[in-house]
């Protein structure tokens, strides 16, 4: 695809803090090339945000190659911007033409409260992960990896669960900001192999506790969060989870 | 899991949502079934020989009681979820492209469900209310004079009552073709064989049933049922 230049107009989401109220700020960026991405835009635009001695914009990110999860931006009504499977970082500026206007907001979510501009605290998915996102493993030298058999439609189908990066798109897109693609994820890697077994029943009762506890809606299997899940994360693990769920409440004591 | 968590975890209320709406998709089959009977077109006969089969049967009876306490459970469950979700995001999106990825009737069932329930009130005052007292008041004496058919050929000349249940319908129909297949999603059963099957048929059952009950006034508004 040829190169091409572009002014833009943006409309960006600033909020001081997860006390105050935000509102949109509107800005000008001039010149920006369609093999930029989505943040190097962003770098340009701060650039000139602190030449103008004014405050630059905070947004989350980290790897800039679409493997970490932390960048989290609402763009144009989508999670992580109009393609799909696809993280801001991985979004190039070719998706936009000469003259557009883009409305950035951060992911909007009682369980991720904004703490400035785009930034969200996204803790509520570590206490989620504290809760049972482990295993039970020997002490002494790590086992040879081949002694226990795994059927090889299991393995992939955990690595396909375990392919989440965590960023929360599925949480920003469901309309009830629900975590149910993340917790079945985590769930399902970990209950697809034998090593998950041990914990497998208290694991999916305490990660479905915390779920509620942190605040997320419940699901109403739009599956909006399958569509908008960088990595594709597929909503039969949100299946598999209920499964599980329904066997280890049912199996409980209490 | 304990007792109390089957009402108030998320994927608790879930199941009982799931459990109930898929009740309620059995009584539906039961209720069109009876209401197909007029299509026999012979007076009204048979259908009132199966109205009255439904209305004086003590096993009937005591399946409708099921059938309310499903309903309603339904229905407070449904209105709980739909509020806790709200609170989920405080702070809406200013720009929000929801259509593209989702259906917009997978997202609307808070609002179908509610036109739903008024399409309900209205349904249940016409029509079983008052078969119900005309059933208990004398003795159950008059229930020679209680001709349901006649009722509904009655009521069915009224254009705007033909229109609150073709509303009512059309909601209904949404809300099932979303509903039919999210119940079992939440039962967890989604596997690559049996999902194609469970979609099909829901979307199967949602338009039998739907254009089954909407014909039903139609049919006496255009008098095609005499």
């Amino acid at each position: 695809m040829e190169q091409y230049n572009m002014n833009l107009t943006l409309k960006v989401w600033k909020q001081k803090n997860s006390k105050s109220n935000g509102s949109f700020e509107t800005y000008q960026v001039k010149d920006i090339s369609s093999e930029m991405s989505f943040l190097e835009m962003f770098d340009v635009l701060n650039e000139q945000l602190i030449k103008a001695a004014k405050n630059p914009i905070a947004f989350d990110h980290d790897c800039r190659e679409g493997i970490c999860g932390m960048c989290s931006m609402y763009i144009d009504g989508r999670a992580h911007g109009p393609w799909t499977k696809n993280t801001v970082c991985q979004l190039h500026m070719r998706a936009f033409k000469d003259g557009d206007t883009i409305v950035v907001e951060p992911w909007r979510s009682a369980a991720f409260p904004v703490l400035r501009d785009l930034v969200v605290d996204r803790s509520a998915f570590d206490r989620i992960m504290q809760a049972g996102g482990f295993v039970s493993v020997n002490t002494g030298n790590a086992v040879e990896a081949n002694t226990l058999p795994i059927d090889k439609n299991d393995a992939d189908a955990s690595f396909d669960a375990a392919s989440c990066i965590g960023c929360g798109a599925c949480v920003a897109a469901c309309k009830n900001s629900s975590a149910m693609l993340f917790v079945s994820a985590k769930v399902s890697q970990l209950a697809l192999l034998p090593q998950g077994q041990p914990e497998r029943e208290s694991r999916v009762l305490n990660m479905v506790a915390q779920m509620d506890k942190e605040g997320f809606g419940n699901c109403t299997n739009t599956y909006a969060c399958e569509a908008e899940c960088p990595k594709g994360i597929s909503i039969s693990n949100i299946a598999r989870m209920n499964r599980d769920y329904l066997k280890a409440g049912l199996n409980s004591a209490e | 899991m304990t007792w109390k968590n089957l009402f108030t975890s998320s994927i608790g209320k879930k199941l009982l949502m799931s459990l109930t709406g898929l009740f309620l998709v059995i009584f539906l089959i039961i209720h069109v079934g009876v209401n197909a009977c007029i299509f026999i077109n012979d007076g009204g006969v048979t259908f009132n020989t199966a109205a009255h089969f439904m209305s004086h049967n003590w096993v009937i009876r005591i399946f409708e009681i099921g059938l309310f306490t499903g309903l309603i459970l339904h229905i407070i469950q449904g209105l709980m979820i739909w509020k806790q979700n709200r609170a989920a995001r405080p702070v809406k999106y200013t720009i929000n492209a929801a259509a593209a990825n989702s259906k917009w009737y997978s997202r609307s069932m808070g609002l179908l469900g509610t036109l739903l329930l008024f399409f309900l009130i209205i349904h249940i005052s016409k029509f079983f209310v008052d078969t119900k007292i005309a059933m208990y008041t004398n003795g159950g004496a008059n229930d020679a004079t209680q001709n349901l058919f006649e009722e509904m050929k009655a009521e069915f000349q009224k254009w705007w009552v033909v229109v609150i249940y073709v509303i009512g319908v059309i909601s209904l129909f949404w809300h099932l073709l979303h509903g039919f297949q999210s119940a079992f999603q939440t039962l967890g059963i989604r596997h690559k064989k049996y999902t194609p099957i469970i979609e099909i048929f829901g979307i199967g059952y949602s338009i039998i049933v739907c254009v089954l009950f909407v014909l039903m006034p139609i049919s006496f508004y255009m008098g095609w049922i005499s």
